[in-house]
């Protein structure tokens, strides 16, 4: 029997204009940016509640990033929304200098990450983002798997003192984690118990994870799954509880395999207690126009491509 | 608020402290620094109110002050000393290992009177524009206000802050443009001619004036107030400020040689000769 239903699939980006709005009704404090995307966004129920509260810098994504930075000299907390692309690789001196090097309390959120964007193609399909975020001393970085959890993220962000990239994406997906779940930034969550293959996934992959999982089982393999929707801090311990176990590892992602969880988490492992690990990531490309299933398909991202990274990574094992 | 024979005397004491600490690591900008004196001076001593002695990030209730061309750190910490954010002394620190007078400014270091990094040139306007804002929000009617180096503005970010500035009415904040015309590679027209900065800011939408001798304190005072009696009227304020780069120091004066070398011992006699220890050097 599944342990995970999708309760209805939903785009994360909804998640975080649900969030959004409840942290203008609850936090008089948070403030919002837009770089003409409030739309794609889905921002309009904040911007329409708090118009004094909502700042509208149209296509000036550097100039946004450093209003977010001096909104928060005075209190303010400022969430800044645009595509993925925008918000990290064309503004990416201003969020290290006036930002994170600053120590401004800036929440970076993300819409349109990786290839699932979809037929806009390559020029909009960043897959360098966490890269470029993880690499900032003090940035946290987050990658939500569904619309619940990317809710519960963004309001939990706004709790927390420090620069945050949040990261979600454009397409509809299943949204099968609890409505109320309680957001805990850096914590690892164990969705599923296994003993052959640890599968350690983050954002969109997380339910491809659940997927592969349920495939193994059928093969008579026992896949753990982790979701990672934290990479920085990354949850050393819980990736190490379970590798220790299970002995070998997946990572599974949106992103380029360079700069990526899974990069992150193999640090980890060759710190400490080094297991064989397969990556499910894009290996060294830019993406193009397709739908998204094309595109998760063609770039190794696909629920068939986690199995078979799970009975490779199995194979290893001395 | 000082006389002005006061604030002459600290503009001296200012100089004193920007050759002297250039000269100690035998690195930073003092052309620069030297050129903006009297605006620091000026601005710190004159202008803005402020309590230097209980620093406070938010600084609710107080006239903030940007700096985006940061590499002009000298005459930023000898005026932030001089004014009480921080001890003199630790002017003996600039660019030091460990110390929280970086090379160009930081809050990493938690050095009192800073909110913001800058040396990356072109941010220090989006900033501003967002503390700006947030005094807005606040309902704090104190004032923001920055300084920009001519040649920093080939920057795009200002000009996309620029334009946001005057189509939202952000009228609490005054930018000055240290107009001294040269930057590293030479003079700013021959590097990239830019034309008239104040009709560029004209045609933006703000509200301007400028400073013909902004290395005369009585001039400088009279722009600031000017500018500042311009605020709350739905418009940006921005002061085209004419300096010479390295004023008040001959043989550095009006030239971008000194944009970023140091003085050698003898050069550096040569400058103190001309400048009076007014405050104690540090």
């Amino acid at each position: 029997m599944k342990k995970y239903i999708d309760q209805g699939a939903k785009d994360t980006r909804s998640g975080f204009g649900a969030g959004l709005s409840e942290l203008g009704k609850s936090n008089p404090n948070v403030v919002a940016l837009c770089a003409d995307l409030t739309g794609s966004l889905k921002m309009n129920a904040f911007a329409d509640a708090h118009p004094e509260r909502f700042y509208q810098v149209g296509i000036a994504e550097a100039n946004m990033m450093g209003i977010a930075a001096g909104l928060t000299i005075g209190g303010k907390i400022p969430f800044t929304g645009t595509f993925a692309n925008f918000s990290t690789g064309r503004v990416y001196d201003q969020i290290r200098q006036s930002i994170a090097y600053s120590g401004k309390n800036v929440k970076i959120c993300a819409s349109h990450a990786g290839l699932t964007l979809g037929e806009d193609g390559a020029t909009h399909q960043i897959l360098e983002d966490i890269g470029l975020m993880k690499m900032l001393p003090g940035m946290t970085v987050i990658n939500p798997c569904d619309f619940n959890q990317t809710k519960a993220a963004t309001i939990a962000i706004a709790e927390h003192n420090g620069p945050v990239y949040l990261r979600f994406g454009r397409p509809k997906v299943a949204n099968f984690t609890a409505p109320d779940q309680k957001f805990e930034i850096g914590k690892a969550l164990s969705l599923q118990e296994g003993s052959d293959v640890t599968i350690a996934a983050t954002g969109h992959l997380v339910w491809k994870a659940l997927e592969a999982a349920e495939i193994l089982a059928e093969k008579g393999i026992s896949a753990e799954v982790l979701n990672f929707h934290t990479i920085k801090p990354l949850d050393e311990e819980a990736l190490l509880r379970s590798t220790v176990k299970t002995g070998c590892l997946v990572s599974a992602e949106e992103h380029q395999m360079a700069g990526g969880l899974g990069e992150s988490l193999a640090g980890a492992l060759m710190r400490t207690t080094p297991c064989p690990q397969e990556f499910v990531a894009v290996n060294d490309s830019f993406g193009e126009s397709g739908t998204p299933d094309q595109l998760m398909e063609k770039y190794g991202l696909s629920t068939a491509n986690i199995v078979r990274a799970a009975e490779k990574a199995i194979s290893r094992k001395a | 608020m000082a006389d002005i024979k006061d604030l002459h005397r600290i503009a001296s004491q200012t100089r004193r402290d920007i050759v002297r600490m250039v000269h100690a690591v035998q690195s930073g900008h003092p052309g620069g620094s030297l050129g903006c004196t009297e605006f620091f001076v000026a601005l710190y001593h004159h202008m803005m109110d402020y309590d230097a002695s209980n620093f406070d990030m938010d600084g609710k209730q107080e006239d903030l002050f940007f700096l985006s061309n940061g590499h002009i750190s000298p005459v930023y910490y000898s005026v932030l000393s001089r004014a009480g954010y921080f001890p003199v002394e630790e002017l003996n620190t600039f660019r030091k290992l460990n110390t929280r007078l970086q090379g160009h400014p930081t809050t990493h270091e938690g050095l009192p009177g800073v909110r913001i990094a800058s040396g990356s040139l072109g941010q220090g306007m989006s900033v501003a524009i967002g503390a700006a804002l947030t005094k807005k929000l606040n309902g704090d009617d104190k004032l923001v206000y920055t300084l920009h180096g001519d040649g920093e503005l080939q920057e795009g970010q200002i000009w996309e802050a620029a334009m946001y500035a005057a189509a939202n009415k952000v009228d609490n904040l005054i930018s000055t443009i240290d107009a001294n015309g040269q930057q590293i590679d030479g003079s700013t027209d021959d590097v990239l001619a830019m034309g008239s900065i104040e009709h560029k800011f004209q045609a933006f939408g703000w509200d301007t004036l400028s400073i013909e001798k902004g290395n005369d304190m009585a001039s400088v005072i009279e722009g600031l107030e000017a500018a500042k009696a311009r605020t709350g009227k739905g418009k940006p304020v921005a002061i085209i400020m004419k300096t010479a780069m390295g004023a008040g120091v001959d043989f550095m004066e009006g030239t971008h040689e000194w944009h970023g070398i140091a003085p050698s011992d003898d050069q550096l006699a040569n400058a103190l000769g001309q400048l009076e220890e007014t405050l104690g050097d540090y």
